[in-house]
């Protein structure tokens, strides 16, 4: 390739600056909430002495444990259910002939295109009468309707790139039903397109908020992580900059490590999702 | 490359295409053959029953709500359109319309725009660290909104960064509350958004600039392209499929914009950055006009079908014409 330096270290810079606007919000944030709590703070200012207090008292006061924990029974529940469910569908489309076979999978891809701010309303309402608002029920339930959409799209791909080779057809020819196939055939070498879908839906389901803002209103107990830091931060009740910055940082952390130990797995799905989505 | 049996076979010459839902996704690939095997239908039994009972039923009621005045109480009075009447014309939501649509330019445009000439820029050399860039740049869009929106507040705060950077730097005058200033504070909000959808415009693009077979730059050179001719001739053709992809996803966060907003700023100052989500939101719990919230709800759903279909639409079209 022909390039000449400038324009090599040109590239390079942009790049930097990309990255250093990319993370300065994050480590603002960080150093903040690094300062002693009611330490007066502003713009720039690098801690002189580093103090943990902060995330002392944000775990404290904003009920983090149990939120954390909430977000976690919430994320696992939503993840093992959706992707079980995937794999099966996805399994199905990919591998057999039946009727309405390309209708129902059409239905399923709407799915994708359906926001979840149109469903909050009548989820609200539809769960109240049935008495299960406030419980995470009300948050996992939603969920999983709405993941299977991604989730078999994503199998059926996945299991489409190998129910061509010869693997399913030696199998089908001994006599393999089609349990024993996805069982025996399939799963053993789809590990890392599931590992990649749980990795995306583990995000998903983290993160969500809006959910839990309208369907979890009351029940201090079920409150998600990010629910508990809108509250922490809108009422002020943390008080200092300081201390809500630190109680960002708390909700961030488990998926700032998903991330980091799947980094490319997620880069790869989102890229390989998105574009085949 | 194919350790996931994801990736292409085949080294695609053309961006990945989208799937068309009516047909397979690789025609060439081979489907399901043989026999009617009626057991399939078992192995959709549970995605399709909590898809149905979670997303279609909730759809089918919203619709039915958006025809009635309901308090969430008292009975429902039929009222047909008018819900949707007051869409179009109540100020309030139409702002909450209007600024959703203004935040497409920052959510979607401006990411887009950017990181296609800084993507267009890295064609041309090798880059040192290419993984650990993409892996930086990619982090506003895994953080949870929730969270994003904190450290926003804090770096946009009177006393925050921005205002201090720019008293640093002499630009004094400028500085203020930018959440709560009438004018700034939906750029403000818009900023933020093109901060977190940047990185996966920026990831979409490079990986499909790797994919674009390096001969092709090398006869633009031979054929004595410049840097700009070199863009508009090779590397965006090439990267047609991506940035549809980019549109659909970009539009979609800028339309459906919640957590931003009701972290950052609860729609103020005034309704200067009330955005529809918002208002479905209070609908339920403030205003208490369910039916115009669901109404809400299913104009911002017909918004985003519109926007997928035209999208695909010109992508095929532009397919067709290629």
């Amino acid at each position: 390739m022909i390039e000449s330096r400038h324009e090599r270290r040109f590239v390079h810079l942009v790049l930097l600056g990309a990255s250093v606007i990319a993370l300065y919000p994050f480590v603002s944030i960080l150093l903040l909430a690094l300062n002693p709590p009611g330490k007066r703070v502003s713009g720039f200012t690098i801690p002189s002495t580093i103090s943990f207090e902060n995330f002392t008292l944000a775990w404290q006061r904003g009920n983090f444990a149990q939120a954390l924990f909430s977000s976690a029974v919430v994320a696992v529940t939503v993840v093992a259910a959706s992707v079980a469910f995937s794999i099966l569908a996805g399994y199905a489309f990919a591998t057999m002939r039946f009727p309405l076979r390309n209708t129902l999978f059409v239905i399923l891809l709407a799915g994708l295109m359906l926001p979840y701010e149109a469903l909050i309303v009548p989820l609200y309402f539809d769960f109240r009468s049935l008495g299960l608002l406030d419980s995470r029920w009300a948050v996992i339930l939603p969920q999983i309707g709405f993941s299977v959409s991604f989730g078999t799209f994503w199998m059926r791909t996945a299991f489409w790139a190998q129910s061509g080779g010869a693997l399913v057809e030696a199998a089908q020819l001994d006599g393999a039903n089609t349990w024993d196939i996805l069982r025996r055939v399939l799963l053993p070498v789809s590990g890392p397109a599931v590992m990649s879908l749980s990795a995306l839906l583990f995000l998903f389901a983290w993160n969500d908020f809006l959910l839990a803002l309208v369907l979890l209103p009351q029940n201090e107990a079920a409150q998600t992580a990010p629910l508990a830091l809108s509250f922490f931060a809108g009422l002020r009740r943390g008080g200092e900059p300081s201390t809500i910055a630190a109680a960002a940082l708390l909700v961030a952390f488990p998926v700032l490590i998903v991330y980091i130990f799947m980094q490319r797995r997620f880069i790869q799905g989102i890229t390989t999702g998105a574009t085949k989505g | 490359m194919q350790r996931d049996g994801l990736t292409p076979t085949r080294a695609p010459l053309r961006p990945p295409q989208l799937s068309r839902p009516s047909r397979p996704a690789r025609p060439v690939r081979r489907g399901p053959s043989g026999r009617v095997q009626p057991v399939a239908y078992l192995y959709l039994l549970p995605a399709f029953t909590f898809f149905a009972v979670f997303a279609v039923a909730p759809l089918a009621h919203a619709f039915k709500l958006s025809f009635y005045e309901w308090n969430g109480i008292t009975d429902q009075v039929w009222v047909g359109l008018d819900n949707y009447v007051t869409v179009f014309t109540d100020p309030n939501v139409r702002a909450a319309l209007w600024n959703s649509v203004i935040l497409i330019v920052f959510y979607a445009v401006l990411p887009i725009c950017v990181a296609l000439v800084i993507v267009g820029l890295m064609a041309r050399v090798r880059i040192r660290g290419r993984t650990a860039f993409r892996a930086v740049l990619f982090v506003p869009t895994i953080l949870p909104l929730t969270v994003v929106a904190v450290a926003w507040r804090w770096v946009y705060a009177p006393d925050g960064p921005l205002n201090f950077g720019l008293d640093l730097i002499g630009l004094d005058f400028v500085s203020r509350a930018w959440l709560g200033d009438f004018t700034f504070a939906l750029p403000s909000l818009g900023m933020v958004g093109t901060w977190v959808t940047f990185g996966l415009v920026f990831v979409l693009f490079a990986a499909g600039v790797q994919k674009i077979p390096s001969e092709l730059y090398e006869s633009a050179r031979l054929d004595g392209a410049n840097m700009v001719r070199e863009f508009f001739a090779v590397t965006l053709p090439a990267l047609r499929g991506e940035i549809t992809v980019a549109l659909i996803l970009t539009v979609t966060a800028a339309l459906r914009n919640f957590d931003l907003v009701f972290v950052m700023t609860r729609g103020g100052p005034g309704t200067n950055t009330e955005v529809p989500s918002m208002f479905i939101y209070r609908s339920v719990f403030q205003i208490r006009s369910i039916g115009l919230g669901a109404a809400i709800g299913v104009i911002l759903m017909l918004e985003l079908l519109a926007v997928n279909l035209a999208v695909l639409w010109y992508r095929r079209r532009g397919d067709l014409s290629a």
